[in-house]
């Protein structure tokens, strides 16, 4: 039996890059919330619920970015030129979110305080915005020619790639509020509740109106989605979509903590898993394919070596911190900042 | 009025590179030592029971915080670049140096980020134990770090056990010779020593800068007397490793090292060079001031040995920028002189029962602060340009290498790196430095408190309407 090894490695990168978005998702939608919740108190709980783990949660961008580069140059070689503008943004606002983490709850002076809080919120927002319009250029396709990057420095910024910028601010916002939920309680929680119900309804407006552009984007997107057989299988995405945005609104109702949070990573699995549908085997629409972009099979062999060990202990002390550190975070907690 | 010309894009790229990876490695040179001087500390808690290694640990555990959050954004910034600026490379390279960064996400950096949380926050709910074990886990993954950065870049400067192909792309033969290619043990010794002294060199001035103040602060004591054996001990060590380093390169880089020398010509009884000018034109170090024989001596072990010059080897390999290689070379040998003379002071005071009482060596010690930093980056500078015109030494030309992406493109991203760091990690050096400048108490509270509020060992329970200042936070609590 032969495994094809270069689809082993398609789905552990998507799967790395599926665990940051949602890890990282809640954490950058902490920031994206600041605006709406302006004490400090307030503010002091909502950092430290992510303050022991947004170290751990940026590292599954970098094993994305890593991964990329190890196993797909070719797509790691002309994504990020492509992507040149929004990719440095991205980095840029990271940098700024990290330090002001660390910044904030260091400052005395309002003024001080004020501009960190700033930093983190903007830095938050921008490298949430940065990374849709990554998705949406991707998604658009981008010109290769002879191994490299054959677009201009331009060619990201669409309508379509900006508003898929905002969808996942809003997609972020939402799982930030989700797991605000899960880790506050009192007033902060409440405010969360109606965050949530906002950003989860924006969010499934934004998720039906992307899935209704994607086949007019291209004649293989419109083939896989709107033609039989592939049709029954792709159908359920949307339902499913509807059905978890109904289950959203309806826990929200009842008050209950966990469901949502469960909701909104179902909700983004379920856009990952339809994006999935639309470019498979493609990891540089339009032309190249996960085969096309990878590297040599030893090199794959001997970072696949590793991987099978290291990736489980990664994933089980990552869980290991999350239990230690579980239950509600209140102001003056200990242990935390 | 002259027409403005933007540099090309290469100028640009490598302008980019040296500029986030000089800001990046000064966070890793400074936190790969200080996270193994914390795991000292707290294994020293551990087994003394002593009270105050534990307030060293926790002040200086503040201080890991944040350059250790600097070093995690700058880092992800470089993990980004080789492909923003440098896509021919990475394509080209990716099958060799992949996998080792893949290694060092999944070894190093994972193991890192985890458990610094729970170093940071989590010695309530954890206890001693297992916290000393995730300090130890965090030093542990800042040394592999270094290990998979390293055999990387050494593999760049020393390139072994791949094979070319005919579309210029490398494609793996021997890992084994990959990872421990010729250059990467010196390279390795000498870059964690490196670290090593830099810790020291900050922990010591700021040590010795409380001495000044309050001779008898028993934290400052001890953290400036931990700082001196690392000095004494570790600094003549780096000069051994430097040189085995340097005939290590000698014998690959041939042309690398006569620059750092500032050797023309081939000759034998070679001096080394004080100083001088290095000028590629007119083909000569131009007011060379040397010690006959020094360089044969260290280069050959044979004081008549033969030292190649640069005119020995095809000019389209000599570095690019001879005066930065050979200056920069002499600023990092010069520090290392520096330190030695400072450990072996210590040694001296040490022994005649002074080592906290002499004010001149203690200000000696604040002005060394710096110095571990300066000479990392030198050193930094004479490999990385000493390569040039190579990204692979001799085998992939730095001009071939860059992204196609438009020249203003890349300006515009330099600004924006050179402000935005300038800004960003400017304030937080100044907040380090702010740290410092704070005396090391007893019952040190944990990161990050505003004003030490206790000073007695009783920890009031949290009350939900206390003041939410983030004055109040409890040392040490109980697990939930
Ligand atoms: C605290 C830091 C520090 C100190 C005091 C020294 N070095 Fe160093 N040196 C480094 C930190 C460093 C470094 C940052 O770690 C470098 C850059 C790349 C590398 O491999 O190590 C380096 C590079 C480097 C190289 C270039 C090797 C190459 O590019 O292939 C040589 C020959 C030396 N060193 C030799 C010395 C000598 C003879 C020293 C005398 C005391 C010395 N270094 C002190
Ligand atoms: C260990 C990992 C490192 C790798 C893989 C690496 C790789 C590179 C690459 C790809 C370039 C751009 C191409 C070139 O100009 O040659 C470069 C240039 C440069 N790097 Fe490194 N580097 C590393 C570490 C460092 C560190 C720690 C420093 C300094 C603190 C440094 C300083 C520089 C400088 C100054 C340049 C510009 C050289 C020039 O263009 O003349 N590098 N390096
Ligand atoms: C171009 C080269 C480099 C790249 C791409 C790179 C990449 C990174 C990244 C992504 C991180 C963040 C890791 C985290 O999330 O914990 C990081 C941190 C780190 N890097 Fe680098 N790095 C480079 C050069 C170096 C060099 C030359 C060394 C050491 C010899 C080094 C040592 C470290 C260490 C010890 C850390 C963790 C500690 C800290 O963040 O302060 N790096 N690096």
């Amino acid at each position: 039996m032969t495994v094809d090894l270069t689809l082993v490695w398609a789905l552990l990168i998507a799967t790395a890059i599926f665990l940051y978005v949602v890890m990282d998702g809640f954490d950058l939608g902490v920031g994206i919330l600041f605006p709406a919740i302006r004490e400090k108190a307030d503010r002091d709980v909502m950092v430290n619920t992510v303050a022991p783990v947004w170290d751990g949660n940026e590292t599954w961008l970098i094993l994305g970015g890593g991964g990329l580069f190890a196993v797909f140059p070719l797509a790691y070689a002309t994504l990020l030129p492509a992507l040149y503008i929004p990719l440095t943004l991205m980095l840029l606002a990271l940098v700024f979110r990290g330090v002001a983490f660390e910044m904030r709850f260091r400052t005395v002076a309002r003024l001080a305080r004020a501009t960190w809080d700033g930093a983190f919120s903007v830095g938050s927002f921008v490298a949430a915005f940065c990374q849709g319009i990554c998705l949406g250029a991707l998604v658009q396709g981008v010109r290769v020619e002879a191994r490299a990057y054959a677009g201009g420095w331009w060619d990201w910024l669409t309508p379509f790639s900006l508003f898929t910028g905002l969808a996942l601010v809003a997609g972020y916002g939402l799982l930030g509020a989700c797991w605000l939920i899960w880790k506050t309680e009192g007033e902060l929680q409440l405010r969360a509740y109606r965050l949530a119900r906002a950003f989860g309804l924006v969010t499934v407006i934004a998720i039906a109106i992307v899935s209704l552009a994607m086949p007019f984007l291209s004649p293989a997107f419109r083939a896989r989605w709107l033609t039989w057989p592939t049709m029954a299988f792709v159908a359920p995405v949307p339902l499913l979509v509807c059905l978890l945005g109904w289950r959203l609104r309806d826990a929200l109702d009842r008050r209950d903590e966990v469901m949502p949070f469960l909701c909104g990573l179902g909700l983004f699995l379920l856009s990952y898993v339809g994006l999935g549908i639309s470019l498979f085997p493609m990891i540089v629409p339009p032309a190249v394919t996960i085969w096309d972009a990878a590297t040599h099979p030893s090199s794959q062999r001997f970072l696949l070596v590793g991987t099978v060990v290291l990736l489980p202990m990664v994933l089980g002390y990552t869980a290991y911190v999350y239990w230690l550190f579980r239950g509600k975070v209140t102001a003056g907690a200990p242990g935390y900042h | 009025m002259p027409s403005l010309t933007l540099p090309s894009a290469v100028d640009l790229a490598r302008a980019q590179f040296a500029l986030t990876v000089v800001w990046h490695f000064l966070f890793p040179a400074f936190t790969i030592g200080l996270a193994s001087f914390l795991a000292v500390l707290e294994g020293r808690w551990l087994a003394t029971g002593k009270a105050v290694y534990l307030d060293i640990y926790r002040y200086w555990l503040k201080v890991f915080a944040v350059a250790f959050a600097m070093g995690v954004v700058s880092g992800l910034v470089m993990s980004y670049q080789f492909g923003t600026n440098w896509s021919v490379f990475a394509d080209r390279t990716a099958p060799i140096l992949g996998p080792l960064l893949g290694y060092e996400v999944l070894t190093a950096f994972f193991l890192e980020a985890g458990f610094l949380g729970v170093m940071l926050f989590g010695l309530e709910r954890v206890g001693p134990r297992l916290h000393f074990l995730a300090t130890c886990l965090v030093a542990f993954g800042t040394l592999t770090s270094a290990f998979w950065i390293l055999s990387a870049n050494s593999w760049m400067q020393t390139p072994a056990g791949h094979v070319l192909g005919p579309d210029g792309r490398f494609a793996p033969a021997d890992w084994w010779a990959i990872i421990f290619n010729p250059s990467f043990p010196y390279r390795f010794a000498h870059t964690v020593t490196g670290a090593y002294l830099t810790t020291a060199m900050i922990v010591g001035a700021v040590g010795a800068w409380h001495l000044l103040r309050d001779g008898v602060n028993p934290r400052a004591r001890v953290m400036f007397s931990m700082a001196m054996w690392m000095a004494a001990i570790v600094a003549p060590a780096q000069l051994v490793f430097g040189d085995l380093h340097g005939a290590n390169t000698y014998a690959h880089q041939p042309a690398k090292v006569a620059a750092m020398e500032g050797h023309f010509e081939t000759q034998s009884r070679a001096p080394a060079l004080v100083a001088g000018w290095p000028d590629a034109e007119a083909g000569e170090t131009r007011n060379a001031i040397g010690i006959p024989g020094l360089a044969s001596l260290y280069l050959t072990h044979d004081l008549n040995g033969t030292v190649r010059g640069l005119k020995d080897m095809p000019r389209a390999t000599w570095p690019t920028n001879l005066p930065l290689v050979f200056w920069s070379f002499r600023i990092m040998v010069g520090l290392g002189l520096l330190m030695i003379a400072l450990g072996l002071a210590a040694l001296w005071l040490r022994w005649q029962g002074r080592l906290y009482e002499t004010v001149w060596f203690h200000r000696f010690a604040v002005a060394m602060g710096p110095s571990g930093l300066i000479a990392v980056t030198a050193g930094w500078t004479v490999t990385e340009t000493g390569r040039q015109p190579f990204t692979v030494y001799g085998l992939l030309r730095t001009a071939d290498s860059v992204s196609p992406v438009a020249a203003p493109a890349v300006a515009a991203s330099l600004a924006a790196f050179a402000v935005v760091y300038l800004a960003v990690f400017g304030a937080g050096i100044w907040y380090l430095l702010h740290l410092f400048n704070q005396t090391p108490h007893v019952h040190e509270s944990g990161p990050p408190t505003g004003v030490p509020v206790r000073t007695a060992g009783i920890t009031p329970a949290p009350a939900l309407d206390a003041p939410h200042d983030g004055a109040s936070r409890p040392a040490l609590q109980p697990a939930e």
